[in-house]
C-alpha cells in the first residue's frame, strides 16, 4: 500500500467506510419501503401487486443483500457505541470488529435459506 | 448546557498570580451564534441511543417479515391488516419509522457535510434531504394511523 494515500487504512477505517455505505443503502431502501407500504391506503390490489415484485427471485437476492447491510450496520453500530462508552472500547476495537464479522457470518448463514429458499425453488425448479 | 464566560481575562492578584488564559473552546460573547448550542453533541448522542433501540426494532422486524412463517411470500394486504389490528405492532412500526428516518437523515446530513464542499451544493442537498425526510415521516405516520382494513 503506498504511504500517504489512505487515512490509516486497516480495520478502523474500513469498518467506518462500510458503516457509511451500508447506512446510505439502508436509508434509500427505507424511503422506498415507506412508499410501497403507503399503497395500503390506495387499495389492497395496488399493495399486493407491488409486494409481488418483492417475491421475485432477483428482488429476493437484493433482500438478502439488505439483510447483509442491516446486520453489519447494526452489529458494527454496537461496536461504535462500545468504542465511545466503554473505557476499553478503543483498545479492543479490532477484536470487536472481528467479533462483529464472526456474528455477521453466522447470522447471514442462518438467514440464507429462509430468505432465499423460495427464489431457489423458482429458479432451479421443484 | 452552554456555559457563557462573560468575565474578562482576570488581572493578576495574590490568589491568581498569573493572568488567566481562557480555555480554548470556551463559549464567549465572541462565539458565533451557529456554534452556541450543543446540537452536534445531542445529535451524536441520539445516533447511539436510537441505534441501540433500532437494533432491537429492525432485527425483530426482519425476523418476522423475512425469516419466520414463510418469509416475504406471506406478506399481503391481509397480513398488514392483521398486524395493524394490534396497537402493539402499530407502536412498534411507528417508533421504528421515526427513529430510523431521523437516524438515517442525521447520518446523511453528516455525509453531505463531509463530502459536499461547495456551500451551495451542501445547502441544497440538505434541503432535499430534509424535504424527503419530513415527507416520508409524515406519510408513514399518516398511513399507520389512518389504515383502514375495509378500504373498499
Amino acid at each position: 500500500m503506498p504511504a500517504g494515500t489512505l487515512y490509516r487504512g486497516r480495520e478502523g477505517m474500513w469498518s467506518w467506510v462500510a458503516h457509511r455505505v451500508t447506512g446510505v443503502l439502508i436509508f434509500f431502501f427505507l424511503f422506498v419501503h415507506v412508499l410501497d407500504t403507503a399503497l395500503v391506503r390506495v387499495s389492497p390490489e395496488a399493495y399486493d401487486e407491488t409486494i409481488a415484485v418483492y417475491k421475485t427471485p432477483l428482488v429476493a437476492l437484493m433482500e438478502y443483500g439488505l439483510v447483509a447491510a442491516v446486520l453489519f450496520h447494526a452489529l458494527n453500530g454496537l461496536r461504535v457505541v462500545a468504542v465511545d462508552f466503554w473505557s476499553k472500547g478503543a483498545k479492543y476495537q479490532k477484536q470487536m470488529l472481528y467479533t462483529v464479522m464472526g456474528i455477521w457470518i453466522v447470522l447471514m448463514a442462518g438467514a440464507f435459506w429462509p430468505v432465499l429458499s423460495h427464489a431457489f425453488h423458482e429458479v432451479f425448479g421443484s | 448546557m452552554s456555559v457563557e464566560i462573560t468575565e474578562p481575562s482576570g488581572t493578576p492578584s495574590v490568589e491568581r498570580p498569573a493572568p488567566l488564559i481562557e480555555p480554548p473552546r470556551a463559549r464567549t460573547g465572541k462565539t458565533p451564534k451557529a456554534t452556541r448550542t450543543n446540537f452536534e453533541l445531542h445529535g451524536w448522542l441520539f445516533m447511539r441511543l436510537s441505534g441501540i433501540l433500532l437494533v432491537v426494532l429492525v432485527i425483530g422486524h426482519l425476523l418476522i417479515q423475512l425469516v419466520l412463517d414463510g418469509g416475504v411470500q406471506k406478506i399481503s394486504f391481509a397480513f398488514v391488516a392483521g398486524r395493524w389490528a394490534s396497537p402493539f405492532w402499530m407502536t412498534w412500526d411507528l417508533l421504528m419509522l421515526w427513529l430510523a428516518m431521523l437516524h438515517g437523515a442525521n447520518g446523511l446530513r453528516t455525509i453531505i457535510n463531509d463530502y459536499a464542499e461547495r456551500d451551495n451544493t451542501r445547502f441544497w442537498l440538505k434541503m432535499l434531504l430534509y424535504t424527503a425526510t419530513v415527507f416520508t415521516v409524515l406519510l408513514g405516520t399518516l398511513v399507520i394511523f389512518t389504515f383502514d382494513p375495509n378500504i373498499r
